[in-house]
C-alpha cells in the first residue's frame, strides 16, 4: 500500500458491516419465505385432515407404509409413490385385494381382501380418501350401477379396440410379457372396471375422460356386462372361452378318445 | 357260380321268383353281377387301429351334409351393412355382410347354431382323423412298398384339409378369422419373388379388399371339396386295388387277407360306425360351444385380440412362428435389392420342409433299407425301433410346437410367464426330439427283449421256487411249439397261450371264444368259397 495514491475516503469500517448483514438478512429471507410459500408438504400439514382420512392415514401407517414410504412418496424397489393416483386407484386394489400384496412378484394377484363386509368398506373408503386428500387423483362415481345409459353395442366396438387386446374378445383375459397379464373380467364389477379405467392400475393403461367419456366408459362397462350374461348359447361347456386352443385340446381329449374307444368296441364285436 | 337258391318249398316253384327274374333282367343290360359280387365278397382285416382313417372319411361326410346346409344361408359378400339381429350386443354395428349372415344362421336360423358347431367340429375331428391315421400308417409301416402312391395321396389329403379348415374359418369374416387371413396374407408376402404378385392377385389389391371372402368361399366350398373328394375316392380305390393291409398272426400271411366280408358283416359295422362318428359330432355340438363369434365382433384391421389362435392344425405354424427369431434379411443379387421377411423360415420354408420330409418318407426308407419287396403285413412298431423312434420325434416336434402357437393361453391358464414359455419352446424344440427318439428307441430295443426273453424261456408263472442252494428262481412255462407266425403279440399270460386274442369277457372284446384259425392251407381256386355247412367261422379268407 503506496502513500502517493490518492484515495478515497473509505466508508466507516461500521457502515459496512451493517450493509452486508442487511444484505444476508434480505437474502434470507427471501429464501425462507419463498419455501414457505412453496413447499408442499408444510402447505399440506397446514390443511388438517378431515376425519376419514385421518382413520385412513392410520390405517396407511400400518398396513402400507413399509411398500409406499411415508407420506405415500414410495420406496425404491418397493413401492411407487401414491401421491395424484386418487381415490379410485385406492378403490380398485384395496377392493380387489390387491393390495397389500403378499410379495413382491411380477404383478399383484386378486385375493381376498385384507378385511371383509363393512368393514372392508369402511377401510378402502377412509384409505381412499387419506390418499385423495394427501395428493388427489381420479375419483369415482357414487352408487353400484355405473353402466346406466351405456349402448353395448358401441360399448363393444370400443371395447373390441382398447381392451381385447391384453383382456381378450370374451373377457377372459391373456398373458402379457414377463409374468404380467391382464385379468379375466367374467367376475369384474362396475365399479371396478371404471376404477382399472380412470387409474389404470399396474400393466393397464390410463382412459381418462379425454381418452374414453363418461358415457364410452359406460358403454363399455355395459358391453362387458353382457358379456357375463350372455350365457353361452352354444353350448354346456364353454371351454372357457378361450379360443381355439381349447377346443383344439378337447377334439382330442372328448373326440378322438371316444372315438377311439368307439373303434375299440365295434372291432372287437363280430 | 352256383346260386344261393336253398332247395326248399319255395324252389319248387318252377319259375324263378320275381326279384330273380329282375336281377336277371337287370344283369343282362349291365353286366354287374360279377364285378358286384368281387366287390361285395371283398374281405376286410378287423383292427381297431385299421378303423381311424374311417373316422376321417365320415366326419367328412358329416362335413358334406352340414356344409350343404349353412351354404343355404350364408352370404358370402363383404358387403358393408348395419347389424339390426337379435345378437344385443352387435345390433347397430357396421360388419360385413358375410360376418351378419354368421349371425343370422347363429340366432335366427332354427337348428342354425347347432349346425354350424356340428360343421366346426366335424372339421376339427377329420384333421384330428387324419392325423391320427397317418400316426397308425407310419408306426406300423403301412405305407411301404406297394403302398407309397396311397402314402402320397394321404399326405395331400392332409394338407387340402388344412385348407379346407383353413378357408372355413376365414369365412365368418370375425376378427378371429381376419387376423388369420392377415396372417396368410403375410406369409403369401414372405414368399420369395413371387410373393407380392400372389399375395396381391389373390386379394385383388391390397389387403383386405374386396374380394376376399367370396374368393375364399368358391375355394371352401367348390374346389377344395371337389379336390378331396378326388383324392379320397383314389385313395380308397387304392385300398380296395392293393388289399388292406393286416397284422401278423396265425394263418395270416403275406398273400392274404383274413377277415369279414364286405356283405353282410363289413358294411354292417361301417354303417353303425358312421352313426357313431355322426353322434360323437353332434354330441360335441350340443355340448361344447366352438368358435362363438359373436363375442369376436367384426373383422376390422385396428383389433386382434390376445388369444388369437388358428384351430388346432394350424397352430404348429402359429408356433413357429412366435419362436422363430424375428431375422429380416436384406441382400442385393444382380443389382435388385431384396428382403427375405422374418416370416420366410418359419412360415414358408418350415412347412415347405415338412411336407418333402413326409412325401418321401417311404422311399427314402426303401432306399435306405434297400427293401424293395412287398409288404403286406404290418410291423410292430417297437419291431422298427429306428422309424418308431423317427417319428416320436416328429410327434414331440409337432407338439412343441403346437403348444407353443398357445403360448399366451398357456402363460395365463397355469401362471407361467410368456417369456419363459417362449423360450422352453425354442430350447425344447431343439433339445426334447432327439431325446424322444433316444427313449422311444431304448423302449423299443427293451420291448423286442422282453419278447425274445418269453419265445426262448417261456411264460413267466408268477411261481417262485427256492432252489436247493437257497436261490429263488421263478418258474417259467415253456411255449411248447414255436408260434407259427412272427411279428405279432407274444403271449405273456398263462391264459393267452396260443391264443389269438384274449377269450375275456367285456366290453371291448368278443364275447365269444375266438375262432380257430383258418386252416393254413391255401384257399379254394376261386378265393371266396365259403367254408360252408361246416363249422361256423368267424372268419374269411381272401388271396391277394
Amino acid at each position: 500500500m503506496t502513500s502517493e495514491t490518492p484515495r478515497r475516503r473509505p466508508r466507516g469500517r461500521g457502515r459496512r458491516r451493517l450493509s452486508r448483514a442487511g444484505r444476508l438478512l434480505a437474502a434470507l429471507l427471501l429464501v425462507g419465505g419463498l419455501y414457505t410459500a412453496f413447499a408442499p408438504g408444510l402447505a399440506a400439514q397446514d390443511t388438517p385432515l378431515s376425519p376419514t382420512a385421518a382413520e385412513g392415514k392410520a390405517l396407511y401407517d400400518v398396513s402400507c407404509i413399509t411398500c409406499h414410504g411415508r407420506n405415500a412418496q414410495g420406496v425404491e424397489g418397493r413401492g411407487p409413490s401414491l401421491i395424484g393416483v386418487g381415490e379410485a386407484a385406492v378403490e380398485f386394489q384395496v377392493g380387489t385385494g390387491r393390495m397389500p400384496m403378499a410379495r413382491q412378484e411380477a404383478q399383484a394377484p386378486d385375493k381376498p381382501p385384507l378385511w371383509e363386509g363393512e368393514e372392508l368398506e369402511r377401510n378402502t373408503a377412509a384409505l381412499a380418501a387419506y390418499i385423495q386428500e394427501l395428493g388427489g387423483g381420479p375419483e369415482m362415481p357414487p352408487g353400484t350401477n355405473l353402466s346406466a345409459g351405456g349402448d353395448p353395442g358401441i360399448g363393444g366396438e370400443l371395447y373390441r379396440i382398447n381392451c381385447s387386446s391384453c383382456h381378450a374378445y370374451s373377457g377372459g383375459g391373456g398373458a402379457l410379457s414377463s409374468g404380467a397379464y391382464a385379468p379375466g373380467l367374467g367376475e369384474a364389477t362396475d365399479r371396478e372396471i371404471w376404477a382399472a379405467m380412470v387409474s389404470g392400475p399396474q400393466n393397464m393403461p390410463v382412459f381418462g375422460d379425454n381418452q374414453l367419456t363418461p358415457q364410452e366408459k359406460a358403454d363399455v362397462i355395459a358391453f362387458i356386462n353382457y358379456l357375463q350374461d350372455d350365457g353361452d348359447p352354444g353350448g354346456v361347456f364353454t371351454l372357457g372361452r378361450l379360443g381355439p386352443s381349447t377346443e383344439g385340446v378337447a377334439i382330442f381329449l372328448v373326440g378322438i378318445t371316444a372315438l377311439l374307444f368307439a373303434s375299440l368296441w365295434i372291432a372287437g364285436k363280430s | 357260380m352256383s346260386t344261393t337258391t336253398e332247395p326248399g318249398p319255395r324252389a319248387k316253384a318252377e319259375r324263378p321268383s320275381r326279384l330273380a327274374h329282375a336281377g336277371r333282367n337287370a344283369d343282362e343290360r349291365l353286366q354287374a353281377a360279377s364285378p358286384l359280387r368281387t366287390l361285395l365278397n371283398k374281405v376286410f382285416p378287423d383292427h381297431w387301429s385299421f378303423l381311424l382313417g374311417e373316422v376321417a372319411l365320415w366326419s367328412f361326410v358329416v362335413l358334406l351334409l352340414t356344409g350343404t346346409f349353412l351354404t343355404l344361408f350364408f352370404d358370402p359378400s363383404m358387403e358393408h351393412i348395419v347389424y339390426e339381429g337379435s345378437y344385443t350386443a352387435l345390433r347397430g354395428v357396421e360388419m360385413s355382410a358375410a360376418y351378419a349372415s354368421t349371425l343370422h344362421i347363429s340366432f335366427d336360423v332354427r337348428g342354425g347354431l347347432f349346425i354350424r358347431q356340428m360343421h366346426h367340429w366335424a372339421a376339427l375331428l377329420f384333421l384330428a382323423a387324419i392325423v391320427v391315421h397317418l400316426l397308425r400308417i407310419f408306426f406300423t409301416g403301412a405305407f411301404r412298398k406297394p403302398r407309397e402312391m396311397n402314402w402320397v395321396i394321404g399326405v395331400l389329403l392332409f394338407w387340402l384339409a388344412f385348407l379346407l379348415g383353413f378357408t372355413g374359418y376365414s369365412l365368418p369374416d370375425d376378427a378371429l378369422s381376419g387376423t388369420g387371413l392377415r396372417i396368410a396374407h403375410a406369409i403369401m408376402l414372405a414368399v420369395p419373388v413371387i410373393g407380392t404378385w400372389l399375395a396381391s392377385s389373390l386379394f385383388d389389391g391390397p389387403f383386405p379388399g374386396e374380394v376376399i371372402i367370396f374368393r375364399v368361399y368358391i375355394a371352401h366350398v367348390f374346389i377344395l371339396p371337389l379336390l378331396t373328394l378326388g383324392l379320397i375316392g383314389a385313395h380308397l380305390a387304392l385300398v380296395f386295388k392293393q388289399k388292406h393291409t393286416q397284422w401278423a398272426g396265425p394263418g395270416r400271411t403275406n398273400t392274404n387277407v383274413v377277415g369279414e366280408r364286405m356283405v353282410p358283416r363289413y358294411a354292417a359295422k361301417m354303417v353303425a360306425f358312421f352313426l357313431v362318428v355322426f353322434a360323437t359330432i353332434a354330441l360335441l355340438a350340443g355340448l361344447f360351444q366352438i368358435n362363438p363369434v359373436w363375442l369376436f365382433g367384426p373383422y376390422k384391421a385396428a383389433v386382434v385380440s390376445v388369444a388369437s389362435q388358428p384351430d388346432w392344425y394350424v397352430m404348429f405354424l402359429e408356433g413357429s412362428t412366435r419362436l422363430f427369431p424375428a431375422w429380416e434379411t436384406r441382400f442385393s443379387l444382380f443389382g435388385e435389392h431384396f428382403t427375405l421377411s422374418p416370416l420366410f423360415w418359419p412360415g414358408v420354408v418350415l412347412p415347405g420342409v415338412l411336407t418333402v420330409l413326409m412325401l418321401a418318407y417311404p422311399f427314402l426308407e426303401q432306399r435306405i433299407t434297400k427293401d424293395n419287396r412287398i409288404h403286406n403285413l404290418l410291423q410292430r412298431p417297437r419291431d422298427v425301433p429306428v422309424r418308431t423312434g423317427l417319428g416320436a420325434m416328429a410327434v414331440t416336434f409337432f407338439v412343441i410346437l403346437t403348444i407353443s402357437g398357445a403360448n399366451d393361453v398357456v402363460a395365463k391358464s397355469f401362471d407361467i410367464s410368456l417369456n419363459a414359455m417362449t423360450w422352453a419352446g425354442r430350447i425344447g424344440l431343439i433339445i426334447l426330439p432327439p431325446l424322444a427318439y433316444y427313449i422311444t428307441h431304448r423302449v423299443c430295443l427293451g420291448l423286442q427283449q422282453h419278447d425274445r426273453e418269453v419265445l426262448a424261456h417261456g411264460v413267466e408263472t408268477g411261481i417262485i421256487k427256492r432252489m436247493p442252494d437257497g436261490r429263488f428262481v421263478e418258474v417259467h412255462q415253456p411255449l411248447g411249439t414255436d408260434l407259427e407266425y412272427t411279428g405279432w403279440a407274444v403271449p405273456k399270460k398263462m391264459n393267452r397261450l396260443g391264443a389269438l386274442a384274449p377269450a375275456v369277457r367285456g366290453f371291448f372284446v368278443p364275447i365269444e371264444r375266438p375262432a380257430a384259425p383258418p386252416e393254413v392251407a391255401p384257399p379254394a381256386p376261386n378265393g371266396h368259397d365259403d367254408t360252408g355247412t361246416g363249422e361256423h367261422t368267424r372268419t374269411d379268407v381272401e388271396r391277394r
